[in-house]
């Protein structure tokens, strides 16, 4: 009786915050905070051989950009440099003198929110060697993407005077419509200077 | 004025620790939340090249890994500096992708499969090549959403 009457010794808590301090510390170690990012791609789907081959595109609506095994790039037949490639992409797509060595363009169609629109029948062709590193296909990736996004940036700004990714679904499914990103990926093969 | 004298006598008392474990629990509970666990051991070295046009994986329930990258530095007497394929826990080769895949495939819920994401963390160092390869075979698979594996980088002069 007289027992209970004390009631339990309490438990010393001091100790406590030490222990979940400690467990802290685990989880803080054990555990990865880092964030996963990359640049997102879609690939061609799988080649039906039933289905009648597309029609062929002419040639000045494609921008052929090779790279080697040396990691050097040519650029519609001539040496080029990822410096400079964002700039020519860019000028390949706009277009905006009708240079006939450059993207055709589409007859005017209008498009919601935008209003009348020629979108360019341009297409990247990207090729690599099976020797190029992965580094510079990335690099060249990250301009081409880069091009495209600066397109989309400069049409959003013209119309909407907001950047792209600042726009709502509507305005921004309407700039890609404008704008799509053509950007193709051959299949590889050894363009030359590959060390077999 | 005896009201506002009673005040400031006998010091400042000890401000009481008793609720310093929930401060800290609370944290402990966040970081369990918000971390993820390793899920693998690396064993292949991957150092990520770097790009600006990133994006965030979203979704990392959805998402599959690929590792290519050459041996981590205790493997390379077995294995050689040749980059290789690395699936879940162990070395693979283009093959074993197709399995890879469909097994990634059935773990999730059938209206999530053509939201898969196939992330590929290569390492920069990697030629094309094996790439390629894989690749092509995730083309013929039909998991055509991937993610080149990127750092944010400063813009690459």
């Amino acid at each position: 009786m007289g027992r209970s009457k004390r009631g339990v010794d309490e438990i010393n808590a001091g100790s406590m915050a030490d222990i979940a301090f400690l467990l802290l510390i685990f989880f803080l170690v054990t555990t990865t905070m880092d964030v996963d990012s990359g640049i997102m791609r879609k690939l061609p789907p799988p080649i039906d051989p039933d289905m009648p081959k597309p029609p062929p595109i002419k040639q000045r609506n494609v921008f052929t950009v090779l790279v080697n095994s040396n990691d050097m790039l040519l650029v519609e037949n001539q040496i080029g440099n990822i410096t400079t490639l964002r700039e020519e992409c860019k000028d390949f797509v706009r277009n905006p003198s009708n240079n006939p060595d450059l993207s055709e363009k589409q007859d005017p169609e209008m498009l919601d929110l935008i209003g009348s629109y020629q979108t360019s029948k341009g297409v990247v062709s990207l090729q690599n060697d099976r020797g190029t590193s992965y580094d510079i296909y990335i690099r060249v990736q990250n301009e081409l993407v880069a091009a495209y996004r600066e397109l989309r940036d400069e049409l959003a700004m013209q119309t909407f005077g907001r950047k792209f990714n600042e726009l709502n679904k509507g305005q921004s499914k309407a700039v890609k419509k404008a704008i799509p990103m053509m950007i193709s990926e051959s299949e590889p093969r050894n363009i030359g200077g590959s060390v077999k | 004025m005896a009201k506002f004298g009673r005040k400031g006598k006998g010091g400042t008392p000890a401000i009481s620790t008793a609720s310093l474990p929930d401060i800290v629990f609370m944290l402990l509970f966040f970081f369990m939340v918000t971390t993820v666990m390793r899920e693998v051991s690396m064993k292949v070295k991957i150092s990520p090249p770097e790009a600006t046009e990133v994006k965030k994986l979203e979704k990392k329930s959805l998402v599959s890994y690929i590792y290519i990258g050459p041996p981590i530095k205790a493997l390379i007497n077995v294995y050689g500096t040749e980059p290789r394929i690395q699936l879940n826990d162990a070395y693979a080769g283009v093959e074993d992708l197709g399995e890879y895949i469909i097994a990634e495939r059935e773990a999730r819920d059938e209206k999530e499969v053509p939201f898969m994401t196939t992330s590929l963390k290569v390492d920069k160092e990697t030629k094309m090549g094996i790439i390629s390869d894989v690749k092509q075979k995730l083309r013929d698979l039909n998991a055509l959403k991937i993610n080149y594996s990127t750092k944010k980088g400063i813009k690459p002069q």
